[in-house]
């Protein structure tokens, strides 16, 4: 297992030794890649999350090879789908497991996936920074409260999401701090459907 | 619209990870359509997706596998897009997914007879689960059943009552296996629902079993 008083070699040190920045890494690349279309910053994008993506993939059932290809597909759609991003909406690493997600369901289950109906965008063309950064440390310490977990427990959560295990076993009982981060959520619909009025 | 009847957490994460039949999918993002704190629950399974995902061990990539990706984005880049809602046709009972389902709104549902004035719509989606649009006159019951697996049935217009609660726009009813219940739609309208099942439902009466495969439900 990883030590988390050690940074990865390509670079999350700030990742797992807590809040030394004001906004979480990945959100500057992404926006970076979003507004400037800058490639540096989409290159160390790839070289944090790549890795992952593949890992995961390969975690709900794919060989190397079709995991590889699958991942590079999910960098790209990072890169095509950038103009839609939105900090004060999710994490980078919370909107790539979204496009990973429906790239494994795309591949896997051969099926298409149903989204919710779009809410309307707000009035506010920039959303406001109290609330990217809140969402951003609440989605680090959901992270943290997972790596902290017993293992067994984590194994469970980790089996859910890569599809090994039924959900309805752990759903109410994973012990992790979902609460605050739904609480956050709600009340940015809140006011987003105020706003509309 | 206040929503009474919600989603269960086990069906909210596993719409996050993406383990659902297709069917069931419509069903979850069309109450999460209508449910904003389904929403903010998804997303929060979302950002648990997240950090399952950080926390993967690191996979290497392929040797060559940044230069095919800065390939194809060089290629195909369409530069920078301003964000925009996208223009979709709005109906006022079905939300946006069921739009894309039906192919049209409420007027485009190719509606079935299926006897007692009830109509319905079976839309396609994978074979693992069916799910259908249920037209159901004010009054009238869907007669007494149980189920071999899940039957989830969301308002979309109207209301019905049984013997768990009652059910009005936006609401979700899960019925799990040892649910038996007479669903009876409101008197004061008629009633649309999507339902989905993961088997085929069981009828206690014997008319029912016999008009149950004409029924095709």
């Amino acid at each position: 297992m990883r030590d988390p008083s050690k940074g990865d070699v390509d670079g999350t040190e700030s990742l797992t030794t807590g809040m030394t920045n004001d906004v979480v890494p990945w959100v500057d690349d992404l926006v970076a890649v979003r507004d400037t279309r800058d490639e540096a910053a989409f290159i160390r994008v790839f070289g944090h999350f790549g890795p992952r993506v593949k890992s995961f993939l390969m975690r709900t059932g794919m060989d190397a090879a079709l995991a590889e290809e699958c991942a590079q597909e999910v960098l790209v759609t990072v890169w095509n789908k950038a103009h839609l991003y939105d900090a004060s909406r999710a994490s980078p690493s919370t909107w790539i497991f979204t496009i990973a997600r429906n790239k494994k369901i795309d591949v896997l289950r051969k099926q298409r996936r149903p989204e919710p109906e779009d809410l309307p965008w707000g009035p506010e063309a920039e959303p406001d920074q109290a609330d990217v950064i809140g969402l951003q440390q609440e989605s680090e310490q959901l992270g943290r409260a997972l790596r902290d977990l017993p293992e067994k427990q984590r194994e469970l959560i980790e089996k859910a999401y890569f599809g090994d295990l039924s959900h309805s076993e752990i759903a109410d009982q994973t012990g992790l701090p979902l609460g605050t981060i739904k609480s956050r959520i709600r009340l940015a619909l809140e006011r987003l459907r105020h706003s509309m009025k | 619209m206040t929503v009474k009847h919600h989603l269960t957490d086990d069906l909210l994460m596993a719409y996050s990870a993406g383990d659902l039949p297709e069917a069931v999918n419509l069903i979850v993002a069309t109450h999460i359509s209508l449910c904003d704190d389904c929403r903010a629950a998804l997303g929060s399974y979302d950002v648990m997706g997240g950090a399952v995902l950080s926390t993967c061990e690191s996979v290497e990539m392929s040797k060559n596998s940044l230069n095919s990706v800065l390939e194809m984005i060089r290629t195909q880049d369409n530069g920078v897009q301003e964000r925009s809602a996208p223009i979709k046709l709005k109906d006022d009972v079905l939300p946006a997914p069921l739009v894309d389902y039906v192919g049209g709104g409420l007027e485009n549902v190719r509606w079935r007879s299926a006897g007692m004035g009830v109509k319905q719509a079976v839309l396609p989606t994978t074979k693992d689960a069916t799910a259908r649009l249920l037209y159901i006159p004010a009054g009238t019951a869907i007669p007494d059943h149980g189920h071999n697996g899940m039957e989830l049935t969301l308002v979309l217009k109207g209301a019905f009552q049984d013997e768990s609660g009652y059910f009005s726009r936006g609401d979700i009813e899960v019925a799990s296996e040892d649910l038996n219940h007479t669903p009876v739609a409101d008197i004061s309208e008629d009633c649309i629902c999507l339902a989905v099942t993961d088997a085929p439902l069981k009828f206690k009466g014997l008319v029912p079993r016999i008009v149950q495969p004409f029924l095709g439900i």
